[in-house]
Order: C-alpha cells, then structure tokens, then sequence
C-alpha cells in the first residue's frame, strides 16, 4: 500500500502503485524476466541433483563408517575420561623410566635431524638449479627428495625397526631419511632463490667454481638452513613421541605399553609429558630463530 | 712529501683494530655454537646407542632388507630374484616378476585406498565444521571480553598438540578397532590445528562490515554471517584444502594402531614379513600422496590464490 518514493506528497507521475498490480503484469513480467523470480529450471535442477548426491554419499559414508557408534561409544569415552583424571596413584609412577625415554626421544629428533641437515646441505647444492644447470639430473634429485618425503616417517619407523630390530636407533634412521628428504628440498630453494650479483662478485675475482659456492651463495644460504634445520627440530620431537608406538624407541613406547594395559592415568600423565616438553623446545627453537634472524 | 703510507694512518689502524676484534668476536662465536651443537649430538649419539658400531652393523642388515622388499622368490624355496624384469613385465598375475603378479592384491589394496581417503574427507569436513563455528568465539575482536576467547583458544591448542596417533590409539578402546576411530582422531586434531588459522583470518580481516550490520541492529550470528563470513571464506576453504593434503598423510599411517585404512595393512604385511607386498603398497601410499598433493595444489591456486606457507 505504501508509495515507493519517500519524498513526494500523492503519487508522482509514473510511480507503479503496489495495489494497482494484476496479476495479469506479474505473469508478463514473469514470462519477460525470468531470472528475476527465481533460478531458472535448470540451475534449480542441478542444485536438486547435487543436494541429492551429497546426500547419498553421507549415506555411503554412514554405510561405510557406521556413526552411530560414536554417540553409542560415547560412555565409554566418559569411563576412560574419568579413569584418566584420577592420579592418586601418582607416587607409584616409574618415572625414573618416563623422564629417560622422554630425554631418548628429544635426543633422536635431535640426531635424525642433524644428520639429515649435514647429509641434505649437500643434496640441497646438487638439486638447486643454478648450481648444477642439468634439468634431467635435477629431476632425478628433486623425485628422490620426494620419495623420502612422500612416505610418513612411521612407515619409515615401521620399515628400520624391521631391519635393524626395535629401539632408538630405528628411530633415527626414520627421522634422518625422511627429513633427509624435507631439508634437501628446502636448502634446494633456498639456494634457487639466492642472489645471483653475489656470486657473480665473488667470480669477477676469478675464483673457481668452489669458491663461487662458499663465498657467494653460502654466507646467504647459512642462516636459513640453520633456521630451518631448527625449525624441523622442533617439528621432529614433535613426531618422535610417537614413533615409538612402532617399537622405534622413546616415550611412544611407554606410552604404547600403558595404552595396552589400560592404565589410563599413567596415559594421561604422559601425554602432559610430551606436551610440556613439546612446548619448551618450540620457546627454545623460537628464541633462537629469532636471535639467527636479527643476530645474522 | 711526507705523507704516511696508508697503512700507517692512524685511521686505518683503529679500522684494522676494530675490524680484526669483531671478526674475532665473531669467529668465537660461531665455533661456540658449532661445539654446543657437536656436544649435544655425542650426548644425542650415547643416549640412543647411536655409536659407529651399532649403525655399522645395522648398515647390512637394512640393506639386506630393503634388498628383499624388492626381490620374490620364483617359487617356493628358490632364489629370490627381483621383483620386476623386463621380459615378464606386462605378463599375467601367475608370472613371477611381472607388475600383476607383484600387486597381485590390487583389488584389495584399492578399496582400503578409498577408505583411506574417504577418512581424510570426513575428518577434514568435521574439522572444518568445529573449527569453523569455534573460530568466531575464538576471535578476540570479535568479543567485548577475552575471556570466552581465550578458553576456546586453549581447547584448540590442546586438540592440536596431542598427537592424532595417541589419540587414535586413545579412542581405538572406546570405538573399537576400525575407521572410525581414525576419523575421529584426525578430525579433533584437524578441528585444533584449522580453528586456530580460521581464528587467526578473523582477527585480521576488515571489522568495518561487522559494525555496519550491528549499525542496522544485525544480531551476533548476523554480525558474523553477513560482516565476516563472506571475507574471510576463500582463506578457509584455502587452509581447509591445505589440511585435507595433510590428512591424506595421516590417514595413511592412522591404521597402524588399530585404527582403519590403508595403515592396518601395511602394519600387517609388515608384521608377517610378506616383502613384495609391503613395497606395493608403499608404492600406493606414495602414488597417493603425491597424486593428491598436486590436485589440491592445482585447485588451491586456481580457485582461491596462494595463501602461502606451510602448516
């Protein structure tokens, strides 16, 4: 009933006046503008069809993974939730054991990832183009870094505790392949994205191809390797907590063992373990990135 | 004349002094550092009977293994060749040394794969759900008091740093062992990791729109639905692609405590030592991966741009 112009007192000339519309001009107007009432039959077709297909592929997953356990299940989340919040048994914890195995896996992340810094700093020269202009050598360098990469480092962990029996030492050899391949990659960049007027300097003094390396891209490559390298340091405790649930050494492997005789609060304890240890190499890391940063 | 030699300026000298004092500072430094490092990795070394012998004597013995994940045995008791040769390649699954006969369980392989990544996108889904409605909460300008903001903060950063194998391993117990216990695991661990981004996106995009809905006595929800959701979507859907990459992996490796996919395989064949399969399916994961990796790449930067960085 209202006018649609504010101001004018009475209808201006030419206003459309809402109660002066048959519906007679709104079906002209429907059958002239189309879009404007509304998808067109086809869109509202498609949008219909993949509502449809959303809604069978929940089906399909429903199938697949059976929800409802997870609201049938949910007591027994209770039960363990409150078995794990009861630490009066606290005195009669071996954490003597706990402490070391904690100790063992910061100092498996902390070897795995410096062997694999000091075997990918090399790895890294040899996969950066501007250091070894052959496309084909690099792609074969580049897959191979992939190929470490690619496979989680509990497949590894799997694999070497196979091969060289359970303990630390698979452990290791896991974090070192696969980070192996994470840091060659890195340092690969990193000496792809140096600049190139250094390196050209150092050879205007007519030095060799060696020192070209040392002196022009080295000095600018050092500090973000070293960044990096404490970068995954920090990243590998991290996943070396769990690699032990595999056999491969460290608290995974206490904590595997707790899993499977359900001492749930031990469990829980662990798991603080590891988050506080976690958390103080990552403020420790930090610092000293931020010290290598600014520091240079 | 009797000007000094430059190298006797007295200017020069003090340069020289200086210059030689700092880069010895400099040097002390640097050897400082290199000895701390070099110490605590013997200390490393000692700690995780990582000596020369031990890893010298390891050192065959991965050979060996590797070696006999890529050989098969011709028949029953032969001598192990290697797993593939030129002149069977393309042959049947009864040929040893072909591809068929090396992946002669494909079938079964293939539907665990589809679980696989079938788990992925569900967790990835459900995290992205939990943290997308946790986000706002989480959102310091988004809340006249920090305090809901920073209890929210604190229950995504313990979803997040809990390892997802524990937790699988954790919920394996209550849900049993299969799946769901993985999807769970990863989709609690993906709801940490992508709410703190998502929260982080909040934080910095433009509040003008907010104020406009609450100037026109938009409601809370509104606020958000209307001033925030429509800026901050594409990076969501950017990092939730990211995270489905990432899931892909775990869900891998999920399954070897129990908890569904491609990973309780793997464990199997490992544990019963049947070679030639443990490198098929390794093979898989890695094909997989990869494939994955580079479609979610493709599609992240054509739809959505670069959001850069990793997670």
């Amino acid at each position: 009933m209202s006018d649609h112009v504010l101001f004018a007192r009475g209808p201006a000339p030419g206003t459309i006046r809402l109660d002066a519309i048959t519906p007679a001009d709104i079906a002209a107007t429907r059958a002239r503008l189309p879009a404007a009432f509304g998808a067109p039959p086809r869109t509202r077709a498609l949008r219909w069809g993949i509502g449809l297909l959303l809604l069978g592929y929940l089906l399909y997953l429903h199938w697949l993974f059976d929800f409802e356990r997870v609201f049938t299940n949910l007591p027994r989340v209770w039960v363990i939730v409150r078995l794990m919040l009861d630490w009066s048994q606290f005195a009669t914890w071996d954490h003597a054991e706990l402490f070391r195995s904690m100790i063992e896996t910061v100092a498996m992340a902390y070897l795995g990832t410096m062997l694999a810094a000091l075997v990918a700093v090399p790895l890294g020269f040899l996969g950066a183009r501007n250091v070894i202009p052959s496309r084909i050598f690099r792609f074969v360098m580049r897959r191979i870094f992939d190929g470490c990469r690619g496979l989680d480092q509990l497949i590894w962990a799997l694999v070497f505790v196979r091969a060289v029996g359970l303990g630390p030492i698979a452990g290791v050899l896991a974090i070192f392949v696969a980070d192996v391949g994470v840091l060659a990659k890195l340092f690969a960049e990193a000496i792809e994205t140096a600049e190139r007027k250094q390196i050209e300097g150092v050879q205007a003094t007519g030095a060799g191809r060696v020192a070209a390396l040392r002196y022009g891209i080295l000095p600018q490559v050092l500090p973000v390797m070293i960044s990096q390298t404490l970068y995954q340091i920090e990243s590998n405790s991290r996943e070396a907590t769990i690699l032990g649930l595999v056999g491969a050494g460290g608290i995974g492997l206490r904590l595997s063992e707790r899993i499977q005789i359900n001492a749930w609060d031990q469990v829980a304890y662990i798991i603080v373990l590891i988050l506080i240890t976690v958390a103080l190499i990552d403020n420790v890391s930090k610092a000293l990135r931020i010290r290598l940063i600014r520091g240079g | 004349m009797s000007t000094l030699h430059p190298t006797q300026d007295p200017s020069w000298r003090l340069f020289q002094d200086r210059f030689g004092g700092l880069q010895r500072a400099r040097r002390v430094e640097t050897l400082l550092l290199v000895a701390i490092a070099a110490l605590l990795f013997v200390i490393a070394a000692v700690y995780t009977d990582f000596s020369p012998a031990h890893v010298a004597a390891g050192l065959p013995r991965i050979g060996e293994y590797f070696g006999k994940l890529f050989s098969v045995e011709p028949a029953r008791g032969a001598a192990p060749v290697p797993v593939l040769a030129w002149d069977h390649l393309f042959q049947g699954e009864k040929q040893p040394q072909s591809i068929a006969y090396w992946f002669y369980r494909i079938n079964v392989y293939l539907v665990l794969l589809w679980q696989t990544v079938q788990m992925a996108i569900v967790a990835t889904v459900m995290g992205f759900t939990a943290a997308f409605v946790l986000s706002f909460p989480a959102t310091r300008t988004l809340l006249g008091t920090g305090l809901v903001a920073m209890l929210v903060r604190r229950v995504l950063e313990v979803a997040r740093s809990i390892p997802q194998v524990v937790l699988a391993f954790i919920l394996v117990w209550p849900f049993g062992v299969g799946p769901l216990a993985g999807i769970l695991a990863i989709g609690i661990h993906s709801t940490g990791a992508l709410g703190k981004l998502f929260s982080e996106l909040n934080e910095n995009a433009d509040l003008r729109a907010v104020e406009g809905i609450r100037s026109v006595g938009g409601s809370w929800i509104a606020q958000i639905r209307y001033g925030m959701v429509p800026q901050v979507l594409p990076g969501f859907l950017s990092y939730a692609l990211l995270r489905f990459e990432i899931n892909v992996r775990s869900s891998t490796i999920i399954g070897f405590v129990g908890a569904g996919g491609i990973g309780q395989e793997l464990r199997r064949v490992i544990g019963f030592n049947i070679y030639e399969e443990v490198s098929a399916i390794c093979l898989l994961i890695l094909v997989i991966v990869v494939a994955i990796d580079l479609l979610s790449e493709r599609i992240r930067h054509r739809f959505i741009g670069n959001l850069g960085g990793t997670p």
